[in-house]
């Protein structure tokens, strides 16, 4: 639980006063914060983590001045989460056997990229909100995705706990 | 559950798509205004060298026009100054700022407290950076020219022709000019500066030059590039300006499109 506030904190902070002022290339910003809603306990309650996410990314949302688009992109990535753990590590996420810092690396990756794929796709298409700009949303998608992966992937690898 | 909190966020983000709706989740609060206030008094010392810079030119410009103005000689025209001032100006800090998003804001250290009001202008000591949209007694957040929602009106220094001042999202420092007539004559670093239209920035602030233009043909007006004179990227101190006379300016102009309703 405690463990909990405090990465939810972390992020927060880490996000704002650090990641978004990155600007790489001009206009390539790594997100870190979904990194909460991906750990988050297993067995947790569902509720609970869609709740816990909307409020996450609103308070990213207050920092940037940009309405509701992380706070909608982290609200679908909490509530599609339980396919993309199915489909990432097999059936057996839900017998408790399973957990994630245990789990082979590859497979890991694979559920890392397909949850800021689809959190990335959400928010830039919230934000930019532009069908005629859908190469930029994915072009964006594409490069700040793949930063923020490589980001979390090293932020599990250094941070890791037996007990995630 | 998910369906409602989804709902919500889509709706805020709509709201924050639309100019000038107040929006209701906003940097400057007593939250992240404070975290950014602490952020910006430790980052604010890296960048000191230039920020001197930047201001000691400007200081050195308005010397210029001063002891050029002739206004130094007599003290009967510093009075009437004062007494006359229709434009009044105050500083701030800009603690936050964002340059690589379409949408982007800045969060300056100054609110209701400091007499600012929403709809003041804000500038840097080289141009125009944008337009105060949200308030709390200490800090404002301040749409920047770098928005697509934003607009001002601008126009030739040297010829009067007006038009719209907007952002495609591309470039931080390239903004666009449309509604330029047909009939005006465009060149290659003409000077653009704010129109005092629209009771928001007084006349002749300056914004860019022209980068490059192109007009379609049969098309009567010009779409024209304007390579700005402020650095978005790393703008720190800046000027609110307020016009005395905009109240009442703002209340004819409303009773007259009322009559025409």
């Amino acid at each position: 639980m405690l463990v909990n506030i405090v990465r939810f904190i972390t992020l927060i902070l880490v996000q704002v006063l650090l990641l978004n002022h990155v600007n790489f290339l001009g206009y390539i910003n790594p997100y870190i914060y979904p990194l909460f809603i991906l750990i988050f306990p297993l067995k947790g309650n569902k509720g609970l983590l869609i709740f816990l996410s909307f409020i996450l990314g609103l308070t990213i949302d207050m920092f940037e001045d940009s309405g509701g688009v992380h706070a909608a992109a982290s609200v679908f990535i909490a509530w599609i989460r339980p396919v993309v753990l199915k489909y990432s590590f097999g059936v057996s996420y839900k017998l408790n056997t399973l957990k994630i810092s245990t789990a082979p690396l590859s497979k890991q990756i694979i559920y890392i990229i397909i949850m800021v794929f689809f959190h990335h796709m959400m928010l830039f298409s919230m934000e930019i909100f532009n069908v005629n700009h859908i190469l930029l949303i994915l072009k964006s998608t594409l490069f700040s995705g793949i930063f923020s992966t490589i980001i979390m992937v090293i932020s599990i690898l250094l941070f890791s706990r037996k007990n995630i | 559950m998910f369906a409602l909190l989804f709902f919500i966020s889509f709706v805020l983000t709509i709201n924050s798509h639309t100019y000038h709706k107040s929006k209701v989740v906003t940097s400057a609060n007593f939250l992240s205004g404070g975290i950014y206030s602490i952020k910006s008094s430790i980052t604010d010392y890296f960048d000191l060298h230039q920020q001197n810079m930047t201001l000691t030119e400007e200081n050195n410009r308005l010397r210029t026009l001063l002891f050029n103005s002739g206004m130094m000689d007599s003290e009967m025209a510093l009075d009437s100054m004062v007494l006359d001032s229709n434009y009044t100006f105050v500083t701030a800090q800009v603690i936050n700022n964002s340059y690589s998003k379409t949408k982007n804001n800045l969060t300056l250290n100054r609110g209701s407290n400091d007499s600012l009001k929403i709809d003041m202008g804000v500038i840097s000591p080289q141009g125009v950076v944008g337009i105060v949209v949200s308030l709390t007694k200490n800090y404002a957040s301040v749409q920047s020219i770098l928005n697509s929602n934003s607009q001002v009106v601008a126009k030739f220094k040297k010829s009067n022709h007006f038009g719209t001042l907007v952002w495609d999202g591309k470039q931080p420092n390239i903004v666009q000019l449309i509604e330029i007539p047909r009939l005006a004559s465009v060149v290659l670093g003409d000077t653009i500066v704010t129109d005092g239209k629209s009771t928001i920035f007084p006349p002749g602030i300056m914004i860019g030059k022209v980068h490059n233009f192109d007009r379609e043909e049969g098309d009567d007006y010009y779409d024209i590039n304007i390579e700005l004179f402020t650095d978005m990227t790393s703008v720190k101190h800046v000027y609110l300006v307020s016009q005395r006379d905009a109240p009442e300016i703002k209340e004819l102009e409303k009773t007259v499109e009322d009559v025409e309703q």
